[in-house]
């Protein structure tokens, strides 16, 4: 079923130079699929810099003073919003952030339209997230700055694969040669596909686990091996990441109800004994507790993340706010 | 008036005749056309030059008349769906329509009615007086007519009136809210898929309804590997069917999507290589009838949007015939049976007394050079919106020159 082909004695390839002789060629951060590892582990290397700086009591430093950063967001979010904002606040950036639900753009201006005006305010970082796959890339076409995609419909959501990276090697010393599981639903989920692109690259053994309904088809074809049950794909697994359960998939007829999902597919401590003693369990919030996982596991401090990734999600959004505006302050990338 | 067409290869798709030599034309109809045929006194004398010249093009789906573009792309013979802004659905709309076509100076038009009134589904359009009104067929344009039951009242009524009826094959449950063909592309870009099952079924039941009902029943624009083989199936059995496909699922599939570009964005989607490879093929074997350019102009404000909310549909007209060229420059099909599937089937399909070179037909005529190799460009299109995805594409075969009605409407470079 799987074309994976992670072999013990494989070198990371993300410790190559990279033949352009820079370390991050990219004008945006878009997605995870057209970055090398390279370019990712330079963004990891540089957020773990930015851990330190938020556990001092003053944190905040004038790396990006005088720069201008906005926050847009077609689609109600909390967490991603907040963390976007205090990442550009504590590098001294300037940012105002402008959060509309996803229907408004509909009433009226067109995004391409939204995207002019932005512009002509010369912003020098944009962070978006839209409700709709590839909304980020179109306004990035038109806009002179910096775009960050902060979640486009079902396609990426970059900084969440970011930070769930470092994380991960924090924990475990290295992404290379771990076995990680993602469970949940896939099939709407930008995570999972964001997530799916930098696992592989940095070498990691990608499983999914999820009904049939909630897995997007031919999704085998991304390097991935392609479980149902839990138990198989549990065995061994040194990560795994679960994904919010949007309630209203019960409508569409991808499962019949919370109850019966929990029963087969919720992370219960039951099920994780398949999988290796010192299992790593995250969560890219917010949590549906006793839908997607155990209260208990989610709790548990030796076993989950979920509150570190949120902690590296501020450094990982400081690297990308640092890294996407150096060439603007005239510092180098290699 | 007396025009002779000299030095042309004649291809008269109707007959299967593919000889050099000439065409008489008299004011509105053709004379006849031989190897030789001497012109009379004082006619106009029009040298093709060894072009290819064959009937008008017969396009049996467009969604709008543009009637600068349809000429330049050898189209004297536009089907005009119902999906207007006024939709067709009644006979003084089929009437008006009609009446401004006969006003002349572009390619003919003939409108084609709405299957069920207002195109809900439910209700039998007024197929009889549409019919007498000039209607050539009758179809929902982008939506299949969903309940069984009102599909088979409507193959039994149609067939009393001879009228064809057009399905669009996409089962709506199964393709509801999808933008893209349900595969490995749609997954890496995030986009809501459209299975390719979804038009397999839908043939599948409605063949056998046009089975039941002893009609005839055609399906516009397959897309699809199943689909052609649901189509081949039933055809042997001996089922009244027949189908279309449209130029840019024989040259694209689903790769052309990457980087979410709007200008891919067609109903049905486009599908995978294999797909592709498989409609080539039902050319090539006649499982495929006509080949329609489902000529659809949007304007870049409803284009460049975020993919799903973006229109889907590309202009048609100017790039059917270097587009449908391809696989016969690839081998794939012969010329005669492509120029088959634009002139003499979709004549025969509809009724109509063009589509064919034989004495007394009309002389809607289209010349072209099938090898000339030129580039497609987007501003050079006469079409009222811009919207495809060939923009600078090199293409071969032109055309030269377009006859209606024994008038020249398009002339091209030389």
């Amino acid at each position: 079923m799987s074309t994976h082909s992670t072999s013990p004695v494989s070198y990371p390839r993300a410790d190559v130079d990279p033949p352009s002789g820079s370390l991050f060629p990219h004008k945006h951060l878009l997605g995870i699929w057209n970055l090398d590892p390279t370019a990712i582990k330079f963004l990891l290397d540089t957020a773990e810099k930015y851990v330190g700086q938020n556990r001092q009591a003053k944190k905040t430093t004038p790396t990006c003073a005088g720069l201008t950063q906005i926050n847009l967001f077609f689609e109600n979010s909390t967490r991603t919003l907040m963390s976007f904002e205090i990442a550009g606040k504590r590098l001294g950036m300037d940012t105002i952030s402008m959060s509309t639900g996803s229907s408004s753009i509909k009433k009226g201006e067109t995004l391409l339209d939204t995207a002019a005006t932005l512009n002509a305010m010369h912003p020098d970082v944009l962070v978006m997230r839209h409700a709709d796959s590839g909304a980020v890339k179109l306004l990035a076409e038109k806009m002179d700055c910096a775009v960050i995609n902060a979640g486009d419909g079902r396609s990426e959501h970059p900084t969440q694969a970011l930070l769930d990276a470092l994380t991960i090697r924090r924990r475990k010393g290295q992404i290379h040669g771990q076995t990680i599981v993602i469970s949940g639903d896939i099939a709407h989920s930008r995570v999972a596909r964001s997530n799916i692109y930098l696992l592989n690259a940095m070498g990691a053994r990608v499983r999914l686990v999820a009904p049939p309904t909630l897995l997007p088809k031919d999704v085998d074809r991304l390097g991935v091996e392609v479980f149902h049950r839990m138990d198989e794909g549990l065995k061994d697994a040194d990560v795994v990441m679960m994904l919010r359960l949007q309630q209203e998939r019960m409508k569409g007829a991808f499962l019949p109800s919370l109850r019966e999902y929990y029963q087969f597919w919720g992370l219960t401590r039951r099920k994780l004994a398949a999988a290796k003693n010192d299992v790593l369990v995250m969560h890219p919030g917010p949590m549906n507790r006793g839908v997607e996982i155990a209260s208990d596991v989610a709790d548990d401090i030796d076993m989950s993340a979920i509150e570190e990734q949120v902690e590296m999600g501020v450094a990982v959004r400081m690297a990308c706010l640092d890294v996407l505006t150096r060439s603007l302050r005239g510092e180098a990338l290699s | 008036m007396n025009t002779l067409y000299k030095n042309a290869r004649i291809i008269d798709p109707a007959t299967g005749y593919d000889k050099k030599g000439a065409l008489l034309s008299n004011g509105s109809k053709i004379v006849g056309y031989g190897e030789t045929i001497d012109a009379p006194k004082g006619a106009t004398i029009i040298d093709c030059d060894g072009r290819v010249l064959c009937p008008g093009f017969i396009d049996m789906r467009a969604h709008a008349v543009d009637p600068v573009a349809a000429p330049a792309g050898g189209i004297t013979t536009v089907i005009l769906q119902p999906d207007q802004n006024t939709m067709i659905e009644n006979d003084a709309v089929v009437e008006r329509i009609r009446r401004r076509s006969i006003d002349g100076g572009s390619s003919r038009v003939y409108p084609m009615g709405a299957a069920t009134q207002r195109m809900n589904g439910e209700q039998i359009a007024e197929i009889g007086q549409m019919q007498q009104s000039g209607a050539v067929g009758f179809t929902d344009c982008r939506k299949a007519v969903s309940n069984a039951q009102v599909m088979r009242r409507l193959l039994e009524y149609a067939g009393y009136f001879g009228a064809l009826i057009v399905q669009y094959p996409e089962e709506a449950n199964l393709a509801a809210n999808g933008v893209a063909h349900e595969g490995e592309t749609a997954t890496r870009l995030g986009l809501a898929g459209i299975p390719s099952a979804a038009e397999a079924i839908q043939i599948e039941r409605d063949t056998r309804l046009a089975e039941m009902t002893d009609s005839r029943i055609h399906f516009s624009m397959i897309s699809s590997q199943e689909g052609v083989a649901v189509v081949r199936a039933a055809k042997k059995r001996g089922v009244k069917v027949t189908c279309s496909t449209a130029p840019h699922y024989l040259v694209l599939n689903d790769n052309a999507l990457e980087g979410y570009r709007t200008f891919a964005k067609v109903l049905p989607p486009l599908r995978e290589e294999s797909d592709r490879l498989a409609l080539i093929e039902a050319i090539a074997d006649g499982t495929i009838d006509t080949i329609v350019s489902d000529h659809d102009p949007k304007s870049a404000d409803v284009k460049r949007l975020p993919f799903a909310q973006a229109a889907h549909g590309i202009v048609g007209f100017e790039t059917l015939l270097p587009i449908a060229l391809a696989p016969v420059h690839a081998g794939k099909v012969t010329l005669m049976a492509l120029l088959r599937t634009l002139t003499s089937t979709p004549a025969t399909l509809l009724g109509l007394n063009s589509g064919t070179l034989e004495a007394g037909a009309p002389a809607d005529l289209v010349i072209f050079d099938p090898d000339k190799p030129w580039r497609i460009d987007v501003e050079a299109l006469h079409s009222s919106a811009k919207n495809t995805p060939f923009d600078t594409l090199p293409v071969q075969g032109q055309v030269w020159r377009t006859i209606v009605n024994g008038e020249t409407l398009f002339e091209g470079n030389s």
